[in-house]
């Protein structure tokens, strides 16, 4: 091993190191822990001076988050049915009855519906361009590759305006399929740049050989560079994923009522006197854990993504 | 390994779908892969772009579709480049550039270097740190005005534990002076993880051997950091830069929920500022004009800055 290498770090340097590092980390994670915390307090709890660190674990955010309910009179509850569920029950015990379902399972689906079609579309279109730009003398390639990332350049509001006014013209304001498409044009630079990188890495001559096998260009393709480039194609689809998932400043301002995701709906989770902070933390926890997740898996390709293939290690 | 490739290919049969694109050269495919992307591209962003050059030279509106356009030349510029709140959101995004890239990379080197001192478990600390960044900026910054609050808000608590100061003698938001920095924290929390990631990067590509050499040169641990550290990582950490300052300059999400431009405009960003001239007060003409010179100054920016990285790399 290299622990008698002269530029191994000292047990003293690495200990030192290791403590800031953690002190660094616990408390950037501080505000992701108040996240998942606050949706699992009461409202009372959740607004408490001193902040409350230990506190009994209530669902009344999730509930509040998927529920719509109205203020009843004592009277009027009283003269109700005993309530039928744990969450009916929680709901009475704050005065009021369940009006009905809230929007956000519809924001989330929304969010799911728009993510995964516009990561499938970009990592489909993504591959082959990128497979084009890896083997091929395409004219103008260098400038083609340039264009496509200085898509990303542009303010999204500045490019809000035309798509906004097009949409409204196409009858694509506020639909799924806009959305996909939209958001497949922003995400298609990413899954180019990303997937060349991963495709000029697979040998050329494992196609070479197939070719001389009688394979058509095609079929080498698909049956030798696709399943070698995997790896490559799900972690760009994550990426894609991501974006999509995350975006706000498009989603706001071309949605509104059925194409709308996730991001621009839980801002707007209010209960009496203001945001329903429990509520709101449960809706940002549903909707952050998964991409948390997903960082986790993605660790060892996450430089590569968030620098458009520019740093690889 | 049995299953390599070659193999695969070999056992395969071509099937009969592929044998009509047979006749199909290198070059049709070529153009067929690239073809639908550069469609998209071109449908989604150069039309739209050229939509709104277009619409620049105009005084259009789009809440009234159906009034009468008139083409009025280079007004529009004209009346941007002459405007004083245009200037007030050009240094708020200013200050908010400097400040963030700063201090982003100062601490994101600092713990990129810590964590190259390769103690035990520095992956997984390396990877919990790293979460923000992949977040949603809406929904995180949306929770953020929640830990901004006065009095129960964790971060003036935190403040207050620390320095004594009275939590709710102090609004993050709500105070000009203060708000500029508030967004500044945020991003900061953030986005420090991304310039670690690469400053990370480009200290494990410095090989060993340099340092082993400095060593018998009998060099001081200074020494070594400043003639071998800092100009081998600089490359990398100039990167993180440009896609911070790319990134920032477009900055819309993340401040548009914690303090929507506000108090007054002091947090006003440019791409909100732009996005109350389109969307709310539906200037559509005097927008584009807009958004076209801000589309200028980034590209013009950032091609400058990457000639510059393409020197220090070829140094």
């Amino acid at each position: 091993m290299s622990s008698y290498s002269i530029t191994e770090p000292s047990r003293l340097q690495k200990w030192l190191a290791g403590t800031l590092v953690v002190f660094y980390a616990v408390i950037t994670l501080l505000p992701l822990v108040w996240i998942l915390t606050t949706g699992f307090k009461s409202p009372v709890d959740a607004i408490a001076y001193p902040p409350k660190v230990f506190f009994e674990p209530s669902l009344e955010g999730y509930v509040n988050l998927f529920t719509t309910r109205t203020r009843v009179s004592p009277e009027a509850l009283q003269a109700l049915p005993p309530p039928a569920t744990w969450y009916e029950e929680i709901v009475r015990n704050r005065d009021m009855v369940i009006a009905g379902p809230s929007r956000y399972g519809e924001r989330f689906l929304n969010s799911v519906i728009i993510g995964f079609g516009s990561t499938f579309l970009s990592v489909f279109l993504g591959t082959l361009a990128a497979y084009a730009f890896s083997r091929f003398k395409v004219p103008l390639k260098d400038d083609l590759l340039f264009f496509i990332l200085s898509t990303r350049m542009m303010p999204p509001i500045a490019v809000a305006i035309p798509i906004f006014l097009m949409f409204r013209t196409l009858g694509l304001s506020d639909t799924h399929l806009g959305m996909i498409l939209l958001y497949t044009a922003v995400n298609i630079s990413l899954a180019v740049w990303l997937l060349k990188g991963f495709m000029d890495e697979i040998p050329r001559e494992y196609e070479e050989a197939a070719l001389i096998d009688g394979y058509t260009r095609f079929q080498a393709f698909y049956k030798v560079v696709l399943p070698q480039a995997a790896t490559g194609i799900a972690s760009t689809a994550i990426f894609c994923l991501i974006f999509s998932w995350n975006e706000y400043a498009f989603a706001v301002l071309l949605t509104s009522g059925t194409a709308q995701t996730a991001p621009p709906f839980i801002p707007t989770i209010i209960g009496v006197g203001g945001q329903d902070w429990p509520a709101v933390a449960a809706g940002a926890t549903l909707f952050l854990v998964p991409v948390m997740v997903f960082t986790i898996l993605l660790r060892k390709h996450l430089l590569r993504g968030i620098t458009f293939g520019a740093v690889r290690k | 390994m049995s299953d390599t490739p070659i193999d695969r290919v070999a056992k395969a049969t071509p099937p009969s779908v592929a044998a009509k694109i047979r006749g199909l050269s290198d070059r049709a495919i070529a153009w067929l892969f690239v073809l639908p992307t550069i469609f998209l591209l071109l449908a989604v962003n150069i039309f739209p772009l050229i939509w709104t050059i277009n619409l620049s030279f105009t005084n259009f509106r789009a809440n009234r579709p159906n009034r009468e356009v008139d083409y009025i030349g280079l007004r529009n510029y004209e009346r941007i480049l002459t405007d004083e709140d245009i200037w007030l959101t050009m240094q708020a995004t200013a200050h908010f550039l400097f400040w963030t890239i700063l201090l982003q990379v100062l601490i994101g080197f600092t713990l990129a270097w810590l964590i190259n001192r390769k103690f035990k478990g520095n992956d997984l600390w390396t990877t919990l740190i790293v979460l923000p960044m992949m977040l949603s900026p809406a929904v995180v910054g949306n929770f953020w005005t929640f830990l901004y609050q006065p009095q129960i808000g964790l971060f003036n608590y935190g403040i207050s534990f620390l320095t004594g100061i009275d939590p709710s003698s102090f609004q993050m938001i709500g105070d000009v002076k203060l708000a500029p920095w508030s967004i500044v924290i945020v991003d900061t929390w953030m986005w420090t993880p991304f310039v670690m990631l690469i400053c990370l990067a480009g200290l494990r590509s410095i090989p060993d051997y340099i340092y082993e050499a400095a060593e018998i040169d009998r060099a001081s641990q200074w020494r070594q950091f400043w003639t071998i550290t800092v100009p081998m990582v600089l490359p990398f950490l100039m990167l993180a830069v440009l896609f911070r300052g790319i990134e920032n300059f477009k900055m819309f999400d993340l401040v548009v929920q914690l303090t929507g431009g506000g108090p007054g405009s002091v947090t006003e960003l440019t791409s909100i500022n732009l996005k109350r001239e389109a969307f709310e007060k539906w200037r559509t003409g005097y927008a584009s004009a807009y958004a076209i010179i801000l589309f200028v100054t980034v590209f013009g920016l950032a091609s400058i800055y990457v000639k510059a990285l393409n020197k220090v790399k070829e140094r």
